[in-house]
């Protein structure tokens, strides 16, 4: 019985008429914003001083990456996405999916032709 | 109540359907001006408008993405040109206008948090300093732009490629000098350069348009009475515009500073 009761009351979850996309209103705090901010510049004069050390091939990628991760920073908390619904979240996850995929496919086809062999 | 019971009863006014009916009855609200009669709840609303600002930022990326290939296929290419004409960059002018777009998002997104605290004068004096270091981002970027035409490095035929043919005679030690037809090259370094850097300071542009309109209507009050949107939506484009520049310096400026000898 009370089985059926919780599966009932589960299934007629008010928040689904007053709230259908189950989306929560969350205000982010300025302190908050000063902790991403200070996050923001300390990874700027990272990558500052990274394109100083000679890492050879290695040069690009550390800056992409921390590029990557100063983006991925500012997507979650300046642009609110880590409390957003989860339509958002995948719709920027798809987003940026998709952007990949066309990199990837573009790159493997310049990569695998004979450039200069004909 | 029963859409059922509703659609049977004889007595319901014509005019009242059968929704709204439903609506009224079933789940209380608090009606605010902003809303819109075809949105069920406010969360719904602002999560639609959220959605579509997504949609059309992700068109943006589609949009730089298209440049930043060419940069990354072209570098590929050209690398040897690429190198010294992007060393010619100065990190310092790219590292202070990097700081200075970030500042500028702090507040902008400072703005968002004064308009959902319904306190006009945080909003309108945040927005004031978004679009200050806005307008210093775009400064910068002038010094830098006129720097390169000062070194006749605008593509086309004012381009002058000695700096890259014989750097010692321009004072400039640590750079291999380029035979003639790979120093052409570098015009297609300064092409992409002015392509992606323009583009992005139209993106800033049209914000800082933007802003102004935002400025005199939060001055006015309509943003600090519970309608956050339009402060919501621009901000998530003007974090956009700072997510552009962040892989714009580390690939533009910092990227070619230890070339490698292959």
């Amino acid at each position: 019985m009370s089985h059926e009761a919780a599966h009932e009351h589960h299934y007629h979850d008010p928040a689904n008429v007053t709230n259908p996309e189950h989306a929560e209103h969350h205000i982010v705090t300025p302190l908050q914003y000063c902790y991403v901010y200070g996050t923001l510049l300390f990874f700027t004069i990272l990558t500052i001083l990274a394109a100083d050390w000679d890492m050879g091939i290695f040069n690009p990628v550390v800056a992409l990456a921390i590029a990557c991760t100063k983006a991925v920073i500012v997507i979650l908390f300046f642009m609110h996405v880590k409390y957003q619904s989860n339509l958002i979240k995948m719709t920027v996850g798809c987003g940026f999916f998709t952007f990949i995929i066309l990199i990837t496919m573009t790159l493997l086809d310049y990569i695998s032709r004979a450039w200069g062999l004909w | 109540m029963d859409n059922v019971i509703a659609q049977s009863e004889p007595l319901m006014p014509r005019e009242t359907s059968v929704h709204e009916a439903g609506y009224d009855v079933e789940h209380e609200h608090a009606f605010v001006p902003q809303h819109r009669h075809h949105f069920e709840t406010e969360e719904q609303q602002r999560e639609a408008g959220s959605f579509g600002m997504w949609l059309f930022l992700l068109t943006e990326i589609m949009f730089f993405g298209g440049l930043f290939f060419a940069y990354l296929l072209y570098r590929n290419w050209y690398y040897d040109a690429f190198v010294p004409a992007s060393n010619f960059l100065s990190i310092k002018w790219g590292g202070t206008n990097t700081a200075i777009l970030i500042t500028s998002g702090f507040f902008m997104a400072l703005a968002v948090w004064a308009a959902e605290v319904r306190n006009k004068q945080i909003l309108v004096w945040t927005l004031v300093a978004t679009m200050l270091f806005g307008w210093a981002f775009i400064g910068i970027k002038g010094i830098e732009w006129h720097d390169e035409w000062v070194h006749h490095h605008i593509p086309g035929s004012g381009y002058d490629v000695s700096e890259f043919v014989n750097p010692k005679a321009h004072g400039i030690t640590d750079a291999k000098p380029l035979p003639p037809d790979m120093a052409q090259r570098t015009q297609i370094f300064f092409f992409l350069y002015f392509g992606m850097t323009g583009m992005h300071a139209v993106h800033m542009l049209i914000g800082l348009g933007l802003l102004f309109w935002l400025l005199w209507r939060a001055q006015r009050g309509d943003f600090t009475d519970g309608y956050v949107a339009p402060i919501e939506n621009f901000a998530l484009y003007w974090h956009f515009v700072d997510i552009v520049w962040l892989f714009l310096f580390p690939l533009l400026y910092l990227i070619n500073r230890h070339p490698l000898a292959h």
